[in-house]
């Protein structure tokens, strides 16, 4: 549905994207995620048509955005980073507006402008002036704006920035409900979001994207090793032996101790169970075992472990 | 035509949510009633003089065509208050859009970037015309106390349209440059009074460059107007510079997207 290739956009000299590549099938959502500044508001204003790229092409239901810019838009319901609203306008003449330049024909205007304040949850204020409305109004009138006329692509730039916990649950379902029939483009820096409701992962950063996956297989492929934390009561330099005596074991870190109690990460080969022998070499220790539980690295590690390393290389392999 | 018309809606429904149109039209309307008003009496009080003056003497009284003289000092006032409003009403169309991120839904819906600038031009004009509109309320009365000749107030409205829609188009482009909507009112103001008083700097040396500056002046060819003289250059002017503000209006919106 969405094909970009090679896209590099430059300001002043100053590459804000570079070589940027990927594809979103029909019904697929895929995460934008990065830092601030890497790129991903850019990355979308040029799919959408709002700024042309200096190199490279983007496709958005296999029409290029730039040559046939209209027949691109016209398919494509689009969230900017700030919610594009005229303050004085209710939200209801808003959307009715929206729509009339959408090219939404006259009959379908009115339906569809009740279909998206009902989805969006906007009926109580549909009548109320947007200058008037909180920020979590405002964002979701944007939202509700970027539905209109059915677009098969979303794209949408932060989606539930400003929004409290519930609501942003509900965006989130509500953007999860579009899956399958639309194809949607998000961007956040919010992981948690990322590995709810996308079924791929681009992680991008100094314009540069440096993966792209689901976020399942982002995360255990970074980590690189499985780690078990493990405390059990005992003298703490004998545990320590008995755990690295265990077959498998590649690295124990000892955490501290407080009385008798000890902890330690244990870290082993990745795909290898040690907890039985573990727990047994533990027990026949005759140590005391108390907790052992798997660690595993969230989205969060992973992606500050992408973003802070130097050498990006490993990770493009991978 | 249906997309110029719905940007065209929007535009001009947003004057009267603001209070910018309220603001504008009280101040015109109070302007151009006090000039009116001082105009009036002052004419209708020198051609009393006259008469009284052929009186005594005894000569037969001089023709004096009062209504018309009104018009067409009340025209040329009417002149001077609209270049000070059209920027005020032309500040906006772009600067506000670009400063509030709207920009960005304009252009990203499948409008294509002229059908937005048409649409705001003839808000902006639609407005304008409103003013006239108020100001023929004024001019109604010289027809509720005599009956002054039709032609010379349909050529003095039809120059005051043409100068007020290249105006705009021109104020309209300015407001492309800048979010600032105080900016591109200053910058409206200066740019308009540059083409009002061009000729003053040429001089009156009949050259060829003398004649080709005060040819720009804006005032110029409205005066052959309220004469009530619809030339073929005058038209030409006004439309040429409508069309030349609505060019570079289309040039500078085309390339925000190359600016980012």
């Amino acid at each position: 549905m969405i094909e970009v290739e090679n896209l590099s956009k430059t300001f002043n000299g100053i590459k804000a994207i570079d070589g940027v590549t990927f594809r979103v099938d029909k019904g697929e959502i895929l995460g934008f995620l990065g830092p601030n500044g890497a790129g991903k508001t850019t990355t979308m204003r040029i799919v959408t048509g709002y700024m042309p790229a200096t190199g490279g092409s983007a496709r958005v239901a296999g029409f290029d955005v730039y040559e046939q810019s209209l027949e691109a838009r016209r398919r494509i319901g689009y969230l900017p980073e700030n919610p594009p609203l005229y303050h004085e306008m209710t939200v209801r003449s808003y959307l009715r507006f929206v729509s009339k330049i959408k090219g939404v024909g006259a009959k379908q205007r009115e339906p569809g402008v009740d279909d998206v304040i009902e989805k969006c949850r906007l009926q109580d204020v549909a009548h109320r002036i947007i200058a008037k409305l909180s920020k979590g109004y405002k964002q979701r009138v944007g939202l509700a704006q970027a539905l209109l006329g059915d677009p098969e692509v979303l794209v949408l730039d932060e989606p539930t920035i400003g929004l409290d916990p519930k609501q942003i649950n509900d965006v989130r379902q509500l953007i999860k409900g579009l899956a399958g029939s639309h194809t949607v483009v998000l961007s956040t820096h919010i992981l948690p979001e990322v590995s709810m409701t996308c079924n791929r992962v681009v992680i991008i950063d100094r314009g540069k994207i440096i993966a792209v996956d689901t976020p399942e297989n982002l995360t255990s492929k970074l980590r690189g090793a499985e780690r078990i934390y493990l405390e059990a009561a005992g003298a703490a330099e004998a545990l320590q032996k008995a755990l690295e005596g265990v077959p498998g074991v590649s690295k124990v870190l000892a955490e501290g101790q407080t009385g008798e109690v000890s902890r330690f990460h244990v870290e082993s080969q990745l795909n290898q169970d040690i907890r039985r022998d573990l727990a047994s070499a533990v027990v026949r220790g005759g140590f005391g075992l108390l907790e052992m539980r798997t660690v595993t690295m969230s989205l969060e590690e992973v992606f500050i472990k992408l973003v802070t390393s130097e050498d990006h290389s490993g990770v493009q392999a991978a | 035509m249906k997309n110029i018309l719905a940007i065209f809606g929007r535009d001009f429904k947003s004057y009267f949510y603001s209070p910018i149109a309220y603001v504008v039209l009280t101040i015109f309307v109070l302007l151009a009633g006090l000039f009116y008003s001082n105009i009036f009496t002052a004419i209708v009080e020198s051609a009393m003089m006259q008469g009284m003056r052929s009186q005594q003497y005894g000569q037969p009284a001089q023709p004096i065509d009062v209504p018309g003289m009104v018009a067409r000092n009340f025209f040329g006032t009417l002149s001077v208050i609209l270049l000070f409003m059209i920027p005020m009403i032309t500040m906006g169309l772009f600067s506000e859009e670009r400063k509030r991120g709207t920009i960005e839904l304009l252009l990203t819906v499948p409008l294509t970037n002229i059908q937005v600038v048409l649409g705001k031009f003839f808000a902006g004009l639609t407005f304008f015309c409103c003013m006239l509109g108020l100001s023929f309320l004024l001019m109604g009365t010289l027809f509720y106390f005599s009956t002054p000749s039709l032609g010379p107030i349909f050529s003095g409205y039809l120059g005051l349209l043409l100068y007020g829609a290249s105006l705009v188009a021109l104020g309209m482009f300015v407001s492309t440059l800048t979010e600032n909507q105080i900016i591109a009112a200053v910058l409206g103001f200066g740019m308009i009074l540059v083409l009002w008083i061009v000729d003053a700097f040429a001089g009156s040396t009949g050259t060829v460059m003398q004649q080709i500056v005060s040819y720009l002046s804006v005032i110029q060819h409205l005066e052959d107007f309220i004469k009530g003289v619809v030339d073929t250059p005058g038209v030409i002017f006004y439309i040429s510079l409508t069309v030349f503000g609505i060019l570079l209006t289309y040039r500078s919106v085309e390339s925000y997207r190359w600016r980012g």
